[in-house]
């Protein structure tokens, strides 16, 4: 039974059509890797039972001989979709016990193509993080380690739990959302595939929201076509959400054509930063190498904003949060503690709620969106965003697509970092993108000197997912990243 | 910018988020480093640029001014930590 969960989402739905294995056969088998890699501690909440209905009700489909297009699926779900019935708690204290009564557009999307729920996964806390360190339920533990290391590493964050959980062959593919790089640096530092999509592909509806211009929902996968068939399941016209976009879902896996030859491939020159690991900057070499040899041309552009996107990410996000935090006060939902009078309640609530890193981001968010600090800060950030969208909008007038690493370093141990301020340069390659709205997608493709994962980032146009992720399997198909690792978290 | 120690208070107290002595003093040193970090950005010629309000060009949808969801009270207050008939219970806030 191990090799159904080798299979990727593409190779499972082909042969759960031709009947060679049941749906219920297929999610078992997931079952029993999730049951035995509590190592890992990447569930937020079990849904056994809800899987198994899900996986019965996809083989009567199959038997009926209609299968829809993820008939029989398990997908791993981050704890930030609301999902009707099964508690959501976007790994915090304080929406502990909350079972929303409605199901989030992308994940609703999902069943309606037959795909089953396989567990709620951890993040961190209101994916604010990027190590899966801030989780309430414990850290998450990445399933790889360096070579000759027996320490556990971290998965990255705010995604962890779905990136651990694809890397470990728990699911067949996982969905995130992606704020600052929440889906593309887990993806990394897990050799797995993550694509965050152009703002306003997916509905926003029943996602905890973090930071509203910043936020989509995006597949975490083992190849860069099964991303593409996650895609055009979970993107859809939400009229749930205003900023869903009015433009028909394409046929994104009918876009990987292998066939690069005449693209443009823009190399920015400011993504060589200092502090870059030798391995990565060297990786990157071997990426734009590939291409070329695919048939693409290389051309070096310049994105002279690049080193601003962080510091302004770090007011605009946490101005965001801080509006979307105020509603977890113990009135409607999750986690009350009570107090002499109502701000009382209030503050004893959210001062026990929230872990320290959302207290951090509420209060920095609190601060720069208060009465004389609104235009120093947040104004500011706002207008350094548009020449940081402009920037983009330059470069892609010469280039079709663009390639850079997805992350400045591997995978890190626990408590290796903790200082704030250096947890969020892991973010430096990624933060740029939700900034300017763009898609983008972070691919295997090597492994470091010591044996850990490590990844490139190819970025596209405004709604070119297609020519983006054509581009993706190519360099997947050059790198051939087949390493895995050694299944060390499983027990009984 | 540095913070002192009455500011964090002052901002914990907006954000409704009660912080002990302890808190204040670890938070006004991660805001401080924080705020002095973010300040980089005044490198920045931003003089004459809009400031962003959308990433994506779209005209704003308009729906029609009309009902089309609710009426199921008990619902909505599923998850209230405590309830009071069909409303949501808080301590009392006028005597």
């Amino acid at each position: 039974m191990a090799e159904l969960t080798d299979l990727t989402v593409a190779e499972a739905r082909e042969r759960l059509k031709r009947r060679e294995f049941s749906a219920v056969e297929y999610v078992d088998a997931h079952l029993a890797a999730l049951d035995a890699a509590g190592a890992l501690n990447l569930v937020a909440t079990a849904a056994h039972d809800r899987a198994r209905a899900m996986a019965e009700a996809s083989d009567r489909h199959l038997a009926a001989g209609e299968p829809r297009p993820l008939e029989g699926i398990p997908i791993g779900v981050k704890d930030l979709f609301c999902t009707e019935g099964v508690e959501t708690t976007a790994s915090s204290r304080i929406l502990r016990g909350f079972v929303p009564p409605y199901e989030s557009t992308v994940t609703r999307n999902l069943w309606e193509d037959g795909a089953v729920l396989l567990a709620k996964l951890a993040c961190d806390e209101f994916a604010m993080g990027s190590s899966n360190e801030t989780a309430a339920t414990g850290p998450v533990v990445n399933p790889w380690k360096r070579r000759d290391d027996p320490r556990p590493l971290v998965p990255g964050g705010s995604s962890g739990g779905s990136a651990a959980a694809v890397a470990a062959r728990i699911a067949p593919a996982a969905i995130g959302t992606d704020t600052g790089g929440s889906i593309r640096q887990p993806a990394a530092l897990t050799g797995t595939v993550g694509l965050k999509p152009t703002y306003g592909r997916c509905s926003r509806w029943g996602i905890v929201a973090f930071a509203s211009s910043l936020d989509q929902a995006g597949p975490i996968t083992r190849s860069v076509r099964d991303a593409a068939i996650l895609l055009s399941a979970m993107a859809s016209v939400d009229p749930k959400d205003t900023t869903s976009v009015d433009r028909p879902v394409p046929d994104y896996a009918a876009a990987l054509t292998g066939d690069i030859r005449g693209l443009r491939v823009g190399i920015p020159k400011e993504y060589a930063i200092d502090g870059l690991a030798g391995d990565i900057d060297g990786l990157w070499e071997s990426g734009a190498g590939w291409l070329a040899a695919a048939g693409a041309e290389l051309r070096e552009v310049s994105l002279p904003l690049t080193r601003h996107a962080l510091p302004a990410y770090y007011i605009i996000a946490p101005a965001e949060a801080s509006s979307n935090l105020a509603r977890y006060d113990g009135v409607r939902y999750g986690l009350r503690v009570a107090g002499d009078d109502v701000t009382a309640m209030y503050e004893a609530t959210r001062a026990q709620g929230f872990g320290d890193e959302v207290k951090r981001r509420a209060l920095i968010g609190t601060y720069v969106l208060s009465a004389g600090y609104y235009d120093a800060y947040y104004l500011k950030a706002q207008k350094v965003r548009t020449l940081i969208k402009r920037d983009f909008d330059c470069a892609f007038e010469e280039v079709d697509v663009l390639l850079t690493p997805a992350t400045p370093r591997a995978a890190f141990a626990p408590d290796e970092i903790t200082d704030p301020l250096t947890m969020y340069l892991n973010d430096v390659f990624t933060v740029t993108v939700n900034m300017a709205g763009l898609p983008a997608i972070a691919v295997p493709a090597g492994l470091s000197a010591d044996g850990l994962p490590l990844g490139l980032q190819l970025i596209g146009r405004p709604f070119d997912e297609e020519t983006m992720l054509r581009a993706a399997e190519v360099l997947e198909q050059a790198a051939g990243f087949t390493a895995r690792p050694d299944p060390w978290w499983v027990q009984g | 910018m540095a913070v002192d120690h009455d500011t964090v208070r002052h901002i914990a107290r907006l954000a409704r988020i009660a912080v002990t002595d302890d808190e204040v003093e670890r938070l006004r040193g991660e805001l401080s480093a924080i705020l002095d970090w973010v300040e980089q950005l005044d490198e920045v010629d931003t003089a004459g640029v809009e400031p962003m309000t959308s990433v994506v060009e779209q005209v704003i949808k308009m729906r029609d001014d009309k009902v089309n969801d609710g009426g199921y009270p008990d619902r909505i207050l599923k998850n209230a930590p405590q309830r009071e008939g069909d409303y949501f219970a808080v301590p009392k806030v006028v005597e």
